[in-house]
């Protein structure tokens, strides 16, 4: 129960940023892949809030899924003692990972497949590249992969003439709108039927005219659109759930058949699968096929999962390649109290449950991860001056740890990562914060019962702020409208409860 | 540095920084079911109610009816053409009226895409069925056939012997090769990503029908635990 006397004491408590900074791993290059949005937090959410739209299939899809893990959830009677488990099997694990890397590494090898090394998105891509031009295609399949968006894999392909095909559906959906994924799951959660019946009817040169908005019939022209690009697919790019180290096994747990159709119909594979992804041994994926399907999907299982080692003769891809990626992970292992989010499993059911993201949706987060694991996640994986804004992204309700299949304080990493931002700022300017010259100034005040008193009356003037819809929002002052932008405050009211004890009770000040 | 040296010296760089906790693997906390004493009568049922919630198509039948019984499902199906793996009993098609066309594992004896794309339906066995989450897992041993075997044919008929069936996940973890291409298949594909709304059949068999066999006639009472 105790999660604190569990957790790590850290020796780099209190680090400042000294010359051993330098020493520290460096966090995922600027300028590619998907990990930075383009405004703060505040900015983008104040723009997807204003789409009712939105929110309407956001609300609908989280509620739904929101009830279907309960379901599944509630079925088993040692959920609480897998999650534990889950999490030690992550702690160790990221402990131990140059012995279970290098005991991956040649467990693939000796089964025939290739590991490469990439530090960061740059060398990934190139990596990538190089191998689809050695096999002289200019189109590959993919399948729905976190990593591959996280270093923006399709833009830099496309940079090269080279086409990458996604999909799954919700991926294939994103993509023929021209759109960003909103989702880690359901990458289309913000869209709707009739959005993606229109989606298809223009971007799809095979859709029947008489398509209608049926789900059935808007996947079963996905299925008709993509079969012929499976039947003759010579180079697939797929993510992994999984990298066993014990046996150099990789899994792609998925639902629909397009992970098994790419891991299976093409003569070649690449597989990019960031550091953190790996389990100790065979069994203990008894943990995380527990976990995984019934957090993410609500589902007892997912339809299909693939696992493969290396290469077998005679089934499936007769060339493999496996990438692994540190693109900032290093950087994250080395924050003592924020690394525990690299334990994360990609379920998304702390986005189902953010009451933030339920409103937002994804794109507010600018980051291909969002919701509360994104909060804690991209700042740490770009350096927090890159996505300064997300972990304030959050009302700190706790109902992300509460569902989390690992265990992943989110709330704790979050106020940490705030620490670090207002540390951060205080060493770089030497004018204080708006907030540290507030809470200065309030010190000021509260020191002394006169002033605290005057202080309380004026807040009084309030009421001015709140006549039109008895809140006070956004102050176009200095300093206040900082704090003011994304808060509501209660229209003040007019007799502080001093001045009204004084009347009622009489005198004594 | 080369890119692996350079990786493994910023984790090296980040445990000094920030030294892990100690937690050897053998002390990882287990305290979650590995084991369970429900009879086989339990699983089954237990199997066939998750089996027929993913939507799946389920008969039973005892070892000696099961010849007519994949023959039965075939013509419902109104399947004329299937494929079957090498390695499978003969005895399990000798009622089909259609023609069987069989599929190597050596790439010598393995049929085309578009052969495979024309055929009606697939039928194999597996290697070890989960009940509690109505998971069958293809191992690619004889009977079973290669990983694409099982995903171009819309119409995939699994046969399951009772034996076959374990409680749940580590049980079945437990007789699984981790280094033989596996395939767990839970219901017939599906996808959730318009409006969350399950729909089945987007690129793998569109049905999944699944024949469980009990022991022959007369052993069917054998109570057994996994």
């Amino acid at each position: 129960m105790s999660d604190a006397s569990e957790r790590s004491l850290s020796l780099s408590k209190g680090r400042s940023s000294t010359s051993s900074d330098r020493m520290l791993p460096p966090t995922s290059p600027r300028g590619v892949g998907n990990l930075r949005g383009e405004d703060r937090f505040p900015v983008a959410a104040r723009r997807t809030l204003a789409d009712t739209q939105l929110r309407r299939n956001l609300g609908k899809a989280t509620t739904t899924i929101r009830a279907k893990r309960a379901q599944v959830v509630a079925e088993l009677p040692d959920w609480e003692q897998l999650r534990e488990a889950g999490r030690q099997l992550k702690v160790h694990t990221m402990a131990h990972l140059p012995d279970y890397l290098a005991q991956l590494e040649s467990a693939v090898i000796a089964r025939g497949g290739v590991v490469h090394w990439a530090r960061d998105a740059n060398e990934a891509n190139a990596i990538v590249i190089d191998l689809v031009r050695a096999k002289g295609v200019d189109e590959v399949v993919k399948v729905k992969s976190m990593a591959t968006q996280e270093i923006g894999l399709n833009e830099a392909l496309e940079q090269e003439g080279i086409a990458a095909l996604e999909t799954d559906l919700a991926e294939l959906i994103v993509q023929l709108g021209h759109d960003k994924p909103s989702h880690i799951l359901v990458p289309a959660i913000h869209r709707n039927r009739a959005e993606i019946r229109e989606i298809f009817l223009r971007e799809m040169a095979d859709a029947d005219p008489a398509l209608t908005d049926e789900p059935v019939a808007l996947a079963g022209a996905a299925r008709q659109h993509l079969r012929r690009k499976f039947l003759s697919a010579k180079v697939a790019i797929s993510g992994a759930n999984f990298g066993i180290a014990e046996t150099g096994t990789l899994g792609v747990v998925e639902s629909e058949g397009n992970g098994r159709m790419c891991l299976t119909m093409p003569d070649t594979l690449i597989t990019i699968m960031g550091i953190e992804k790996l389990v100790p041994r065979w069994q203990d994926l008894e943990v995380f096929l527990q976990l995984l399907p019934r957090s993410s999907t609500g589902e007892r299982m997912n339809p299909y999962t693939s696992m493969w080692t290396g290469v077998t003769p005679g089934d499936g891809p007769q060339e493999f390649h496996l990438i692994l990626l540190d693109n900032g992970r290093t950087a994250v292992l080395a924050d003592a109290e924020g690394r525990d989010a690299l334990n994360c499993i990609r379920c998304s059911a702390c986005l189902n449950v953010c009451p933030v993201y339920e409103r937002t949706g994804g794109h507010a987060y600018g980051s291909v991860y969002p919701g509360p694991i994104g909060a804690i996640l991209s700042p740490q994986l770009t350096g927090i001056e890159d996505n300064a804004s997300l972990p304030y992204a959050s009302s700190l309700c706790g109902a992300c740890y509460d569902v989390c299949p690992v265990k992943i304080n989110i709330p704790e990493i979050l106020v940490h990562l705030r620490a670090k931002h207002t540390e951060t700022y205080a060493a770089e300017h030497r004018v204080p914060s708006a907030e540290a010259s507030a809470l200065a100034a309030a010190a000021w005040v509260m020191s002394d019962r006169k002033r605290w008193t005057y202080a309380l009356r004026s807040g009084r003037l309030g009421r001015i702020l709140g006549r039109k819809r008895d809140a006070i929002g956004e102050v176009p002052l200095p300093l206040v409208k900082q704090w003011t932008d994304a808060r509501d405050f209660a229209r003040p009211p007019k007799q502080t409860f001093r001045d009204w004890w004084a009347a009622e009770h009489g005198g004594d000040r | 540095m080369n890119a692996r040296e350079e990786v493994l010296a910023r984790i090296a760089a980040a445990h000094s920084a920030a030294p892990p906790p100690d937690l050897p693997y053998e002390e990882i906390s287990r305290e979650y079911r590995t084991t369970s004493d429900s009879a086989i009568e339990t699983l089954t049922e237990l199997l066939i109610d998750r089996l027929v919630d993913y939507r799946a198509l389920v008969r039973q039948c005892s070892a000696d009816d099961l010849d007519g019984t994949i023959a039965e499902a075939v013509s419902d199906r109104g399947a004329h053409t299937v494929v079957v793996p090498t390695g499978l009993d003969s005895s399990w098609t000798a009622g089909l009226s259609g023609s069987v066309l069989t599929d190597g594992l050596s790439a010598d004896y393995q049929r085309t895409i578009s052969e495979l794309d024309s055929v009606d339906g697939v039928i194999t066995g597996c290697a070890v069925a989960i009940a509690e989450t109505g998971t069958l897992i293809l191992d690619s041993s004889p009977g079973q056939g290669r990983r694409v075997l099982t995903l171009i044919p819309d119409y995939h008929l699994c046969v399951v012997f009772a034996d076959q069936i374990v409680a749940d996940v580590p049980q079945a973890l437990v007789r699984l090769e981790a280094t033989r291409p596996l395939t767990m298949i839970s219901g017939p594909s599906a996808t959730s990503d318009i409006e969350l709304n399950r729909v089945e059949g987007v690129h793998g068999p569109r049905t999944l029908e699944v024949i469980i066999v009990s022991p022959s006639t007369g052993s069917g009472h054998i109570q057994r635990s996994s």
